[in-house]
């Protein structure tokens, strides 16, 4: 996986990636604002949901302990997972315990970010995808590159090809006359899924919410796939992030209200599912929570870094951010694209790998993820801030020449006599390279500038110089 | 009143005509303005590219330069936010910093913010017959907050035809550094920019930072468009019978 720039550029050349990008997240920014819109206490809402994170973050030792009591309590049984390994080894335990071959998926990020399908496979497990989306990637043989629509990158007709291909491989095919109308896929998708779940025993899920009180979990979602999943197989393993905790049932008000505006656009989302433990004759039998680390720890540790973890995952900063919107999540090389995932990445896994280190750079820092974050996280500060310390961890990791350039700009800038000086040279510059006030080609890295844009010569005289001239140097 | 002109180091070296034209425009309002030779920059470009540390000298040698002024103007809506925003963080365990910034910023000052909420003028006497669009850059826009200001600035400019750039509110892409570490993102997002600025069939494009009109307009000259950009503070200084 080459890192953001590289992987970016790829992308790019795909046209028709681009404009079914621009296309679905131009129609849903505008669902949001508009459903937003119609909330006066957005802005209260707003603070809550990030004042209630931000307690449960702080306090999240006690506010786990509790959530394990009261799911032992209701009957279930907790699990904790330091990494992705051994929440793998966990799951796929548990699923061998009951003797089955094959589970069925309510979509998850968690599971997606310990990669369990995969482990599953290796353990000789079929895991399947059962949310429409989900269900499109994985008949693709592709990864997700959104993180509420996973395939977003896909169009109808694309679909309609996957669906033909492959459904039958895996279970019921795809109708021979099957067309490229929404309904008829959604169709297809259903007869095809309708085997799947009349046949599991065993449900992975993840949870939205985790409530520390009760022991509750809660699943939201559009299509009924994921309450399928939840209350028809007879052992039920929900794979959590730690920071998925609120710590009284009576938050879910603020959340409920957030998420589904932020990320669908839609006032009320057609699925809340909440299940606390076992029920004798109803539902799932066997109930675990597999509590998921996997390097949350270290971001909660980071006191500024930590408000990534307020993420309530509703896609809106995708959906608004112009660098996503041109180069799809895929490039992001991450299951957390976005401006989300640039400043959730990196402290997850660190900032070692290429990948990894070209992350926070990933924004032109505009900062409309900011503005439409339901919790409030600032993202572009976030960013600046893991480009410090991407900096500090690895001076001179990627570009030298950035390096240099940056350390010669902050001599010169310390001191306006040798930034007097140094625009001197520049204006005299100007002559050699600038015939028309603008600049045909510079040397790597301001190449990359002169590449696609034209660039000003500098000016033949300073403002500094013309000050001086007319007006004498007076002040100071 | 007695203001601090703070030129910005992209105004002061690439496009000094925007500090020229603040100065008029102040001038003509009758401000008495001071160009504090001591300054440099606002130390933006080290701070969000991760440079923390060579920020520091910026930060120290603006805190100098602008110490003890009532009112320091920037035509640039992305420096103003800098100051305001980062200057704190850059000078994050240093306290005698800290205490200067928490001194400075408050006082420093986006043009269309100090025209309006300062003086309290909409009409600067502006004449510029001219077909114009704006594009609200992100900083002024998102940090700053300065709404509508430049747009209502410009409405009071005799002779300008104001017309809407559509998709107005998307980052052009120049983002700092980000226009040379993620080069084809950025010609990407600021070819769409130029697609819509051609659109709108002005003969100028105006916005109050010059950096990313630099951007813009490195593009819009690339495509040999034949359309202008211009600081805010240069039509705002146009009046009849100047030249241009
Ligand atoms: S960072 Fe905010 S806007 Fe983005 S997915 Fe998370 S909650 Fe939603």
């Amino acid at each position: 996986m080459p890192a953001f720039p590289q992987a970016a550029k790829q992308e790019l050349a795909n046209s028709q990636l681009r404009h079914n990008l621009a296309n679905a997240t131009s129609t849903i920014r505008h669902k949001r604002a508009e459903v937003v819109g119609e909330l006066d206490d957005w802005a209260q809402l707003r603070e809550a949901g990030a004042a209630i994170k931000s307690h449960t973050l702080s306090n999240l030792d006690t506010y786990l302990e509790r959530f394990e009591e009261a799911v032992t309590a209701a009957g279930g049984t907790v699990h904790w997972a330091r990494d992705a390994a051994e929440a793998n080894r966990i799951v796929v335990d548990l699923v061998r315990a009951t003797g089955e071959r094959e589970v069925v998926k309510v979509k998850s990020m968690a599971t997606q970010e310990i990669e369990l399908n995969e482990a599953l496979q290796d353990a000789g497990i079929d895991a399947w995808e059962t949310d429409l989306a989900e269900l499109i990637v994985q008949l693709g043989h592709d990864t997700p590159s959104h993180i509420l629509v996973p395939a977003i990158h896909r169009n109808r007709a694309e679909i309609r090809e996957i669906f033909q291909q492959e459904m039958g491989k895996v279970g019921t095919p795809a109708p021979a006359d099957l067309t490229d109308e929404p309904a008829r896929l959604a169709e297809a998708a259903r007869r095809h899924l309708r085997e799947k779940f009349l046949r599991a025993k065993v449900a992975v899920s993840g949870a939205n919410f985790a409530v520390a009180e009760t022991g509750s979990l809660v699943v939201v979602e559009s299509e009924g796939n994921g309450r399928m999943c939840l209350t028809l197989p007879e052992t039920l393993i929900s794979v959590v992030g730690i920071e998925k905790l609120v710590p009284r049932w009576q938050d879910l008000e603020v959340f409920l209200q957030l998420l589904p505006r932020s990320s669908t656009g839609e006032r009320m989302n057609p699925y809340t599912s909440t299940w606390t433990g076992v029920t004798p004759g109803d539902g799932p039998q066997s109930f675990h929570v597999v509590l998921l680390d996997n390097g949350r720890t270290n971001a909660l540790a980071d006191e500024i870094g930590r408000q990534a973890l307020r993420c309530i995952r509703c896609s809106a900063c995708l959906n608004v951010c112009p660098v996503y919107e041109r180069t799809g999540g895929h490039a992001y090389g991450s299951v957390y694209p976005g401006p989300i995932g640039a400043v959730l990445t990196p402290q997850l896994r660190g900032t070692t790998s290429e990948v990894d280190k070209a992350l926070p750079y990933a924004s032109s820092l505009c900062g409309a993820c900011y503005d439409v974050c339901p919790v409030a996280i600032n993202i572009p500060d976030l960013l600046v801030h893991l480009r410090t310390r991407v900096v500090e961890e690895h001076r001179g990791w990627q570009s030298k020449p950035m390096d240099a350039l940056m350390s010669m700009a902050s001599w010169v800038l310390g001191d306006s006599r040798r930034l007097a000086a140094a625009q001197k040279v520049a204006s005299l510059s100007r002559r050699v390279i600038g015939r028309k006030g603008t600049i045909g080609r510079l040397p790597p890295p301001l190449s990359r500038w002169t590449d696609a844009r034209d660039a000003p010569a500098p000016a033949e005289e300073t403002f500094r110089t013309w000050w001086e001239r007319n007006r004498g140097s007076d002040s100071r | 009143m007695r203001v601090a002109l703070f030129a910005t180091c992209l105004g002061d070296t690439m496009f000094p005509a925007a500090p020229k034209a603040t100065v008029q425009v102040l001038e003509r309002l009758g401000c008495e303005v001071e160009f504090p030779a001591a300054q440099t920059c606002c130390g933006q470009m080290h701070t969000n590219t991760g440079y923390r540390k060579q920020a520091k000298s910026s930060v120290r040698t603006f805190v100098d330069a602008f110490a003890g002024y009532d009112a320091v103007v920037a035509p640039s809506g992305s420096c103003v936010a800098s100051v305001r925003h980062q200057h704190a963080m850059v000078a994050d365990g240093d306290r005698k910093l800290g205490r200067a910034v928490a001194e400075v910023a408050p006082r420093v000052h986006e043009l269309s913010e100090f025209l309006m909420d300062v003086l309290g003028v909409t009409d600067v006497g502006a004449y510029f017959p001219h077909r114009v669009t704006y594009h609200p850059t992100c900083h002024s826009a998102r940090l700053l907050r300065v709404g509508d200001r430049p747009l209502r600035l410009l409405r009071a400019v005799r002779s300008l035809e104001l017309v809407e750039l559509p998709a107005a509110e998307q980052c052009c892409g120049f983002g700092g550094t980000f226009a040379l570490k993620n080069p084809d993102v950025s010609v990407a997002m600021g070819a769409d920019k130029a697609r819509h600025v051609r659109e709108t069939d002005a003969e100028v494009l105006c916005a109050g930072d010059n950096s990313c009109l630099m951007h813009i307009g490195g593009l819009l000259s690339r495509q040999r468009s034949g359309i202008r950009v211009m600081h805010l503070a240069e039509i705002l200084a146009s009046a009849e019978g100047a030249d241009r």
